[in-house]
């Protein structure tokens, strides 16, 4: 919408694109369209995947199965790798989420105002299709890859190994332990905060820059948005590719015995 | 509602980015994606032939050794043939060589004898002269009585 809207400023405009479809309050406020469009990416993701395993062929495959297999190929491979250890959890959620944080990602290449008028038309107000430009989405799954950080310590380590590890290093001594554990509590707590934030912010910096070329005359948009459209096919990617490989770090980090 | 122009200009950046996503982001990925089929196809080809190019040589061989066996077979048959022959003709050989040894003795020992008879004819003669010779003595001249001894040397 240009500047010239009827009802709208540019500001409004900007601050209507970035608000959620909400009900509830405070905390148990739930965003609707982020939790519709994960869940439809995810069922979209796990149905096609599934699809093709269960119709995988040993011989010549098709070119879907060759697509699912090269994503499948190139994460194992990293897993391979990175992770230094034997898990079978590892592979299949480094898949799921780099495949999940792509397709969240690629919602931002929608135009920014195609699914928010269709949903107008029908009579959704709000409507915020990018679950990644949610800080709930990504502190959601960072916050999982962080309960599997500690659990994953805590079962390699035991609980004395990895109270210890937080306690007794870098300064193995007694007399350290609050200066240890505060600097120890700061890495583990720095990890699912970058992880979250990291996404979140490339996410909604791009998806602010396409709502602000929105505003241009429309003969104009395409002059910028295009190539912010084709930039935007690496940072997607990229991001996916950084969430997996972080996560997968951590992880191997977690299990390692020192 | 506030449909308006953005839209529009959304729609013509949509269409333009699709487009070069078909040109240029699209190929690559089926190229590869084509590629990798091609060499599963490949491989599953080649890994075919080679089992085919297997069973033709195994089937090769196994008619080579049957050949092989014939072909042995009958050299022998004609190896056992040549043997009976070979001992064939040495028996008739030899049976012909007996015949010819009984024959050659046979003559050998009938000229023997001949000679043996001739000789014992002599001597009798002689022995019935000098009896005859000692009777007539007394009675006649042996001249006169010889041809009755010859006649009896004859007949003897």
């Amino acid at each position: 919408m240009s500047a010239t809207g009827e009802a709208l400023t540019s500001t409004q405009y900007i601050q209507h694109h970035l608000t959620n479809l909400a009900v509830g309050e405070g905390f148990w406020t739930w965003h609707l369209d982020t939790l519709f469009v994960t869940l439809a990416l995810g069922i979209l993701f796990l149905g096609t995947f599934y699809r093709v395993g269960q119709k995988a062929t040993t011989g010549v495959p098709g070119k879907f199965q060759c697509f699912v297999e090269m994503c499948i190929e190139f994460v194992n491979d990293i897993v391979k790798e990175s992770f230094h250890g034997r898990n079978a959890l590892i592979a299949p959620l480094s898949l799921t989420i780099f495949m999940m944080v792509i397709l969240m990602n690629t919602m931002d290449l929608i135009p920014v105002d195609f699914i928010p008028e269709a949903a107008k038309a029908i009579g959704i107000d709000y409507m915020k299709v990018v679950p990644t430009t949610d800080l709930n989405t990504t502190f959601a799954m960072s916050l999982s890859i962080f309960a599997l950080i500690v659990g994953f310590s805590i079962k390699v380590k035991g609980f004395r190994g990895f109270t210890r590890e937080l306690t007794m290093n870098p300064f193995n001594h007694w007399v350290f332990i609050p200066f240890n554990f505060a600097l120890e509590m700061v890495t583990l707590l720095a990890k699912p905060i970058s992880l979250a934030l990291r996404l979140f912010g490339n996410m909604y910096a791009g998806e602010l820059i396409f709502i602000l070329i929105a505003l241009m005359p429309w003969y104009l948009q395409w002059g910028l948005s295009v190539p912010w459209a084709i930039f935007h096919i690496l940072v997607i990617v990229l991001q996916g590719f950084i969430f997996m490989m972080l996560s997968m770090v951590y992880l191997s980090s977690a299990c390692e015995d020192h | 509602m506030n449909i308006n122009a953005t839209l529009l200009g959304q729609a013509i950046s949509f269409t333009l980015f699709v487009l070069f996503c078909m040109k240029y982001v699209w190929p690559p990925l089926i190229a590869a994606i084509e590629e990798r089929q091609k060499k599963i196809a490949d491989g599953l080809a080649s890994a075919d032939k080679a089992a085919k190019d297997l069973k033709l040589a195994e089937a090769k061989a196994t008619d080579q050794l049957k050949d092989a066996k014939a072909q042995a077979a009958t050299i022998i048959d004609a190896a056992n043939k040549r043997k009976s022959q070979i001992v064939d003709e040495a028996k008739d050989e030899a049976h012909a060589e007996r015949v010819k040894i009984l024959a050659q003795a046979e003559a050998e020992v009938e000229a023997e004898r001949n000679r043996l008879k001739e000789e014992l004819r002599k001597q009798v003669a002689g022995l019935a002269i000098a009896g005859a010779e000692k009777i007539i003595e007394r009675s006649i001249d042996a001249a006169a009585n010889s041809d009755i001894v010859d006649k009896i040397v004859a007949e003897l």
